[in-house]
């Protein structure tokens, strides 16, 4: 059966989920990256969006406005969520926001700040923009406008958002940490194999 | 004398092609997303292989491009000495690029080194970038449309070992860089190493070698067995779709080589991920065009 969460997400809903476990999400989900975290955390400027209980999305949308305004999700991939790796901590304490969704893993800070404040980061499959733009519903605001359209804060409904594959989980266990311990530890016997056979300068 | 409705002819397909490759996979990598999905055992990495494939079936179905990163626009082209628009190439292309922008739309990813502004056009300096080989004698023009992503340029790595290493070192510089790197170029990943003699030639071979179909290979039997060592080695790394893990890690191994300097070896990785985004189409003489890489096309 699918596990959806709703914003507003509490921490109950989450206490329970463990990294690699599989996630979608109904209800606001905003874009929000570089720009956004610097103006909130290194020029404490208040953000224009509550984001209490929310869900944040580290992506640069395509958006298409039509004669009447109304705007349209074109196309919605998830960006490199480790360039927020510096701010994502003090975002999380700063903001209550309870599911951070990128691309690629986050560090160890983000780890911390997840199991302080109970919190998760999510991976959304990368490349895989128009199925995300499918699940908007609707793009019911668009804040910060001033920093462009990949940077804009778009405020979207979402029905069932993913899949997301839980990367950090409210005990701080790191998903992608164990992947590279796993594939470090497999790599030497693997390229001994290989090099035993590649000696073809005599 | 430049004959001005060929020029525009081509410029037409030309950018009717790069748009469109930006939204349906080439049959090679298709496919080979199809069989990998099909072996895969991990309920994880199953999940995403549905969520690639619904992806795709939504951008064509919804005629947009199927992840937003279109890239840097590169242009491979092999084109005959007695091909009639060779002088015209450069500028037909350009073109291209400029009209497949506004056609696709493409994201804008052209920013000018130094003065660090978009051009907002897709085009600068350089870009689109050419690569050109001659084919003396020939009267037709093969052209590789290639839309360099920002996640899968990121990994690309080239270096000079010296003859000690020999290709133990070549296995070694490949794994640091598909296990450090690679994990988040969108796998599963279709690795392109270039064997060589300098930095530079081995970069341009590493490239060269993600445009050559999915499980094609080397002509030479001991590139192809390392070629084939250094696939299922990768895949029994387990990365899997994402780097979440899985049953594979790569679409597969090209290699590409040269003759070297006997006290070099050059040697570089170049990675195309999951979504790689190239065409190739074959121009003769009169323009009449045929695409090889992807089936049942109409532009
Ligand atoms: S690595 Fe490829 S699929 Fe992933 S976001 Fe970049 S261009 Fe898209």
């Amino acid at each position: 059966m699918k596990k959806i969460l709703t914003t507003p997400i509490k921490d109950e809903d989450l206490l329970d989920l463990n990294i690699g476990d599989i996630v979608y999400l109904t209800g606001r989900l905003v874009t929000c990256r570089d720009v956004a975290h610097r103006r909130l955390i290194e020029q404490g400027r208040s953000l224009p969006v509550e984001l209490k209980g929310g869900a944040i999305f580290h992506a640069g949308p395509i958006v298409r406005q039509d004669e009447n305004g109304e705007f349209e999700m074109v196309s919605i991939g998830p960006t490199t969520s480790m360039r927020m790796e510096k701010f994502e901590k003090a975002f999380i304490k700063e903001t209550g926001v309870k599911l951070v969704i990128g691309k690629g893993g986050m560090g160890p800070e983000t780890a911390e700040g997840c199991a302080e404040y109970k919190a998760v980061h999510a991976v959304f499959p990368g490349g895989c923009a128009v199925l995300a733009a499918t699940k908007v519903e609707e793009i019911e605001g668009a804040e910060w406008q001033d920093l462009g359209m990949p940077e804009t804060m778009w405020i979207n409904r979402v029905k069932e958002f993913g899949p997301l594959i839980i990367s950090i989980d409210t005990k701080g266990n790191n998903l992608f940490e164990e992947n590279k311990k796993r594939f470090n530890a497999r790599r030497g016997p693997i390229t001994e194999k290989i090099k035993a056979q590649v000696g073809f300068i005599s | 004398m430049v004959d001005n409705a060929a020029v525009q002819d081509m410029t037409d397909v030309m950018t009717k092609f790069t748009a469109y490759i930006g939204k349906r996979l080439p049959t090679d990598v298709k496919s080979k997303l199809a069989e990998l999905r099909g072996n895969e055992k991990n309920e994880m990495a199953n999940v995403i292989y549905d969520s690639m494939a619904e992806n795709q079936d939504a951008a064509d179905k919804l005629n947009r491009p199927s992840c937003q990163d279109t890239g840097v626009i590169q242009y491979f082209v092999s084109v005959g000495s007695k091909f009639p628009l060779l002088g015209e190439l450069e500028a037909i292309l350009r073109d291209a690029t400029l009209g497949a922008t506004k056609l696709g739309p493409l994201r804008h990813n052209a920013v000018e080194a130094f003065d660090e502004k978009n051009t907002g056009s897709n085009t600068g300096s350089r870009i689109p970038w050419l690569d050109w080989e001659i084919m003396p004698g020939e009267d037709s023009a093969t052209i590789e449309v290639y839309m360099a992503g920002g996640g899968c340029t990121l990994p690309g790595a080239s270096t000079v070992l010296m003859p000690g290493q020999g290709y133990e070192g070549v296995v070694d510089f490949v794994f640091d860089v598909i296990t450090s790197r690679g994990v988040n170029a969108c796998p599963p990943l279709l690795v392109g190493v270039g064997v060589s003699t300098a930095a530079e030639t081995a970069a341009r071979l590493s490239k060269k070698a993600i445009l050559r179909s999915v499980g094609s290979h080397h002509p030479n039997p001991k590139a192809a067995k390392m070629e084939t060592l250094l696939e299922e080695g990768l895949n029994e790394l387990g990365i899997g779709p994402q780097g979440l893990t899985g049953s594979s890690s790569v679409m597969g191994v090209n290699i590409e080589s040269s003759a070297r300097h006997p006290s070099t070896i050059g040697v570089a990785v170049s990675t195309g991920c999951w979504a790689h985004r190239r065409g190739r189409i074959k121009f003769n003489s009169d323009l009449t065009y045929e695409i090889l890489s992807h089936e049942g096309v109409v532009l």
